[in-house]
């Protein structure tokens, strides 16, 4: 239900802002059917046994962990610009290397792989349920994300900072 | 627009949104430099990604400045949401599709994590 509800009013506040119609009754009664509908097949195409991996806890604290992501992202484009303007002093030392992963849910190892992916200088190439292949443009690139504060802020937006949990095989947090 | 008193006067404004367009052209330029720089597909696809995440997110923040108040810029809002949550997707993709292949990465170093020790892949 709460899966529902969150992705019809993600879905009406979208139409709703696209089309910039607030008062034309009909159209806003198909924006509504069609949201509904589309809720609707949405939830039907949820699979019962897998686990979700979303709460509304998670919402609350996505806020904190976008400012942090872009922060990531603008210092890691700063860097990358550096070293195409400037080769020869910021050479490029490319790394290929594995890292593990401690999200415990699809969906959290999902955003860890895409924010690795989204900062410039590091992609997430292969993931796995215990590990990430990483391809970095840069040693210090591979180094920091292998310090694992990333890790820590994606696991943090899944559980939250009140409880800490160590990784699957204790290597998440060093 | 004009509904709301301005915040700033309009020449700051436009001098602020000016500076954003530039500073993402900057960026985007630099990333086609890097593009044509780096020696492998795997260094190049960072320096694509350069383009497609604060470049395109300081151009698209300008405009959204030049719109003001408006729809216009919740739907530059919107662009901007979807290319930060898809670009990482078509990069990831194309990364493990060039490692499928066996496109062999340029000089890189493999790292285990693992076991910690370092050895080079050519």
């Amino acid at each position: 239900m709460l899966y529902f509800s969150l992705l019809f009013a993600v879905l009406f506040g979208f139409w709703l802002l696209l089309s910039g119609f607030w008062d034309n009754g009909l159209l806003l009664g198909l924006g509504l059917a069609s949201s509904l509908f589309v809720a609707w097949i949405g939830t039907r195409l949820q699979s019962p046994e897998q686990e979700n991996g979303y709460s509304l806890g998670m919402l609350l604290r996505l806020p904190r962990y976008l400012v942090w992501l872009v922060v990531a992202i603008v210092k890691s484009n700063i860097d990358v610009v550096r070293r195409v303007w400037d080769p020869l002093n910021q050479p490029i030392t490319p790394v290929m290397g594995r890292l593990p992963v401690s999200q415990r849910t699809s969906l959290c190892k999902t955003i860890y792989a895409n924010s690795i992916t989204l900062t410039p200088g590091t992609v997430a190439i292969e993931v796995s349920d215990t590990d990430v292949q990483v391809h970095a443009l840069t040693r210090d690139a591979f180094a920091d994300l292998a310090g694992g504060e990333m890790d820590r802020e994606v696991s943090r937006l899944e559980v939250g900072a009140g409880h800490r949990r160590s990784s699957p095989n204790g290597k998440g947090q060093a | 627009m004009d509904l709301l008193p301005p915040l700033f006067p309009d020449l700051l404004l436009d001098l602020l949104s000016m500076a954003l367009l530039i500073g993402g052209v900057f960026l985007s330029i630099s990333g086609a430099v890097g593009v044509i720089r780096f020696p492998d597909f795997y260094t190049r696809l960072h320096a694509a990604g350069v383009t497609d995440t604060l470049s395109a997110g300081m151009i698209l923040a300008g405009l959204m400045l030049q719109a003001g108040f408006t729809l216009v810029t919740v739907k530059l809002l919107f662009i901007l949401i979807f290319l930060w949550y898809t670009s990482p997707v078509a990069s990831h993709a194309l990364a493990r599709a060039a490692m499928h292949t066996r496109v062999e990465p340029a000089e890189a170093e493999v790292i285990d994590a693992d076991q910690g020790d370092e050895s080079s892949a050519n």
